[in-house]
Parts: structure tokens; sequence; C-alpha cells
């Protein structure tokens, strides 16, 4: 294999970590991965905690399968995968109930649910079981920042347009009962838009992303 | 071997099955302390909390829990004392399924600044899935002077209101009991209590259920402490 010959970073390489960021990323381009998008980007705190825990799923089953990927059998590779994969994912909740327990709690059912997150499957799938451990450390580490960069970024819109805060912490002003009393936007009657805080303006968020990226990025367009 | 033979699937699946397992129990059990003692403290973190004693560090929780808790009492249907049972030990998830009759209630007694306070645990059903919480009674065992809710898988914006500081608020100086001493519980009222309601708190918009399930709770744990309340 010309694999040992290459540079750790070669051009090849570098495009696994930069593709899925823009041109191939895993929500705004693949559409993948989007229940938890959806979910757990209201705040800006659990989003990032959601991004890291993913990151660590997608590069650790990504080695693992590219370790042992001459020797899976060809009939039960999806349930091998599906076991490293739900793995990882309990051992990931058992830690950040044990040190991380808040954010355990806001988490919930959502670090359950990164077993089901079609951008791990789909990475395994598409490339773990075809190349090398370090290659698929590199699309581990690529796509899993691709989908957190949708996350953080959906998650900044989320917070601050919806409760006026980033990481909790009150950016826009402090709004008190009466106008009077209110500090920074909220004393000019700026009100917080509870539509951010619901489900759909997730969806409808992650809509303009794409409208935006694909608008700049005009190879992403479809020709018919 | 042939990869693709039964037998070298079969073996392959063992394999990996028993490393997998046996990584996943090492861990759960190694963490397994370290989890406890946060549900535990944030146990002890609720309870103090009705008391109006916030702002205790997980760390601190069971040094400040056993500062203000002066008794943890398990108590009987018909109001005496189970002085076998440990009352934090008993978990109401599994206790609420038993009979009346088989069921333990645990009772916290806290003193604050002189003052004694009755911590009832509760625990219900929402739209969903489970709601639970604690409620505090002042010394006369009727006034409210905390409560807090917490839930498992209410609506987001909706159902799951009952955790903000706006409701439960609203149940701070509301009594249990009408003139007549007789039990009335608090509600939550659908379109907003009328001002003045000491038996009523605004229901949440849109979480009705989950709202009627606060209502329903708070009724019928507190009717089981009701005979301990009038001996003591």
């Amino acid at each position: 294999m010309a694999e040992g010959k290459e540079a750790l970073f070669s051009k090849q390489n570098k495009a696994l970590l930069s593709d899925p960021l823009n041109d191939n990323n895993p929500i705004s381009v693949q559409v993948l991965g989007i229940c938890s998008a959806l979910a757990i980007t209201v705040q800006l705190k659990p989003a990032v905690v959601m991004s890291l825990a993913v990151l660590f799923v997608v590069i650790a089953s990504n080695v693992i399968v590219s370790l042992i990927r001459n020797l899976i059998p060809g009939r039960i590779r999806i349930i091998v995968q599906l076991l490293i994969v739900a793995s990882l994912v309990i051992l990931v909740d058992q830690v950040l109930k044990a040190y991380a327990y808040d954010v355990s709690k806001e988490l919930s059912v959502f670090v359950g649910l990164i077993i089901t997150n079609c951008i791990v499957m789909g990475r395994l799938e598409a490339f773990a079981l075809a190349n090398g451990p370090w290659k698929s450390f590199l699309d581990g580490v690529g796509n899993g920042a691709g989908y957190a960069l949708i996350l953080v970024l959906v998650a900044v819109f989320r917070e601050l347009l919806g409760s006026g805060k980033l990481f909790g912490i009150e950016i826009l002003g402090h709004k008190a009962k009466t106008l009077a009393e209110s500090t920074g936007l909220y004393s000019l009657g700026y009100e917080n838009n509870g539509f951010m805080l619901l489900s759909p303006m997730a969806l409808i968020t992650v809509g303009i992303i794409i409208w935006v990226q694909r608008s700049k990025n005009r190879k992403l367009i479809e020709q018919h | 071997m042939n990869k693709n033979s039964n037998a070298y699937t079969f073996i392959f699946a063992i394999i990996i099955v028993t490393i997998i397992a046996g990584l996943l129990a090492f861990t759960a059990t190694s963490l397994k302390p370290l989890q406890d003692t946060n549900v535990k403290a944030e146990k002890m973190q609720n309870i103090l909390g009705t008391i109006g004693v916030t702002d205790v560090s997980r760390e601190k929780a069971e040094v400040e829990f056993n500062k203000y808790i002066k008794e943890q009492l398990a108590l009987k249907n018909d109001g005496q004392v189970d002085a076998t049972t440990d009352a934090f030990k008993i978990g109401l998830k599994n206790e609420v399924k038993k009979d009346d009759e088989n069921q333990r209630y645990p009772l916290y007694i806290a003193e604050k600044d002189g003052e004694t306070f009755y911590i009832v645990p509760l625990y219900g059903a929402g739209l969903w899935d489970a709601i639970w919480g604690y409620i505090a009674l002042a010394s006369d065992k009727n006034t409210i002077v905390g409560a807090n809710f917490d839930h498992k898988g209410e609506t987001p914006g909706l159902g799951a209101e009952i955790t903000t500081d706006w409701f439960q608020a609203q149940f701070k100086g509301k009594k249990i009991l009408d003139e007549s001493n007789n039990f009335v519980s608090v509600t939550a009222v659908k379109g907003g209590a009328k001002s003045g309601d000491t038996h009523g708190v605004d229901a949440i918009s849109g979480g009705t259920i989950t709202s009627d399930g606060v209502s329903k709770m708070i009724s019928e744990r507190l009717s089981h402490y009701l005979p301990y309340f009038k001996n003591n």
C-alpha cells in the first residue's frame, strides 16, 4: 500500500479534514444528523457538549472500525458497527453522568440518540471500512467538526435571539419586569423572540445556513 | 480461515461482544459510586431548595443537608412512624406502585432560623412521563413555603415550564387547608388563578395536562401525610 509513504498531512489528507467543513458538510450538504441539530441547539452550552460527544464518537468509532476492517465478516458488518457505536455512546453517557452531571441532565436522551446519528454510521460505511486508521481518524475529525460548526452556529442564533444570552450570559442587557429597570437593548423595548426557542426555528435556521452556503459556494448547486 | 463461513462469523461475533461487554461492565461499575453521589447530592439540593436554602454546591450538599434537616421519617398510611425504614432511601418511583397501606411516606423535618419546616417528596405523572418534586410546609403544616418540580420528558416550552422559577414561586404562601381545616390542596388553574385565591396557582398555557398532573400529584401525595400532621 502507498499509504505508508504518504506524508501525514498530504494534500489528500488535508482535504479529509477541510471538505466536511464546507463542500461536503454532513449537515448542510448531506443533510444528516438533523434530529440533534433541532433538539439541543436552544442554548450554546449543550450544543457544544453534544458536538464534543459526537466528535469523540465519530473519531473513535472510525478508528476502531478501520483497525478491524479486514477482520469484520461482511454479512454482519452493520451489526458490528452498531455495536461499536452503541458502546462508545454508552461510555460517553456514563462519563458525563459521573463527571458532568448537569450537562448530562440537560442533554438527557440525546446522548443516547448519537447512536442513531446518521453521520456516525454513514462515515463508518462510506469511509472507515475502506481506509486505514490515520485517514479514518482525519475523516472523523473533519466530519465531527463539520457537524459541530453548524450546531454551534445554529445555537448562537437561537440563544442570542431567543433568550438574549450566550453560554447563559446576558449579552443584550438585562430584562427586568419594567422597562425602566431593564438595561441594554431591553430598555429600548426590545423583546426576545420566543419562536427561536421552538424546534421548527432550528430547521429554518439550518435552511437559511444552507441557502447562504450555496449562494457563496456555487458548485454545490445541483445541475438539472 | 474463510471469512464468509458461518463459523468465522460466529466466532468473530462472540469475541467482539465479549470484549465490549467486559469493557462496558468495567466502566459502569467503576463510575457507579461517582454517579450515585451526584444523584444523592442533587436530591439533597432539591430538598434544601424548598426551604430557601439555594446556592448549595453539589460538593457541600451533604454537609448543608445534615445541618438543616433534623429528622427523616418514614410514615405509614395511618401516620405512625416506621422506624425500621430509612426515609432517604425510599424510591418513590417504585413506592407509588404499592398499595396505600404498604407504602412508606418519607417526610423531612427541617429547621432554619428557629423555624420548623415539613418537606414532602412528590411523585406523579405528567403528559409524557413521570414528574416529581418537593414541597415544603411551614410549622403550621398548612402554608407552603416552597416547592420545586422536575420531569423526565415533558415538552420544552410547554409542560417542561414546571421547572421554571415563575411557576414554582407561585406556590409560596398558598395554603393546603381551608378555614375549617379541611384538606383542599393547591390546584393549577387553567386561565389563571383569581387574585387572592389561596388554593390556586396559574397553570401553564399549552401545558394543561402537565399542570393537572402537578395538581393531582400534590393532592394525592399530601393526603397521605394528613394523619401524621393531625397527631403531631
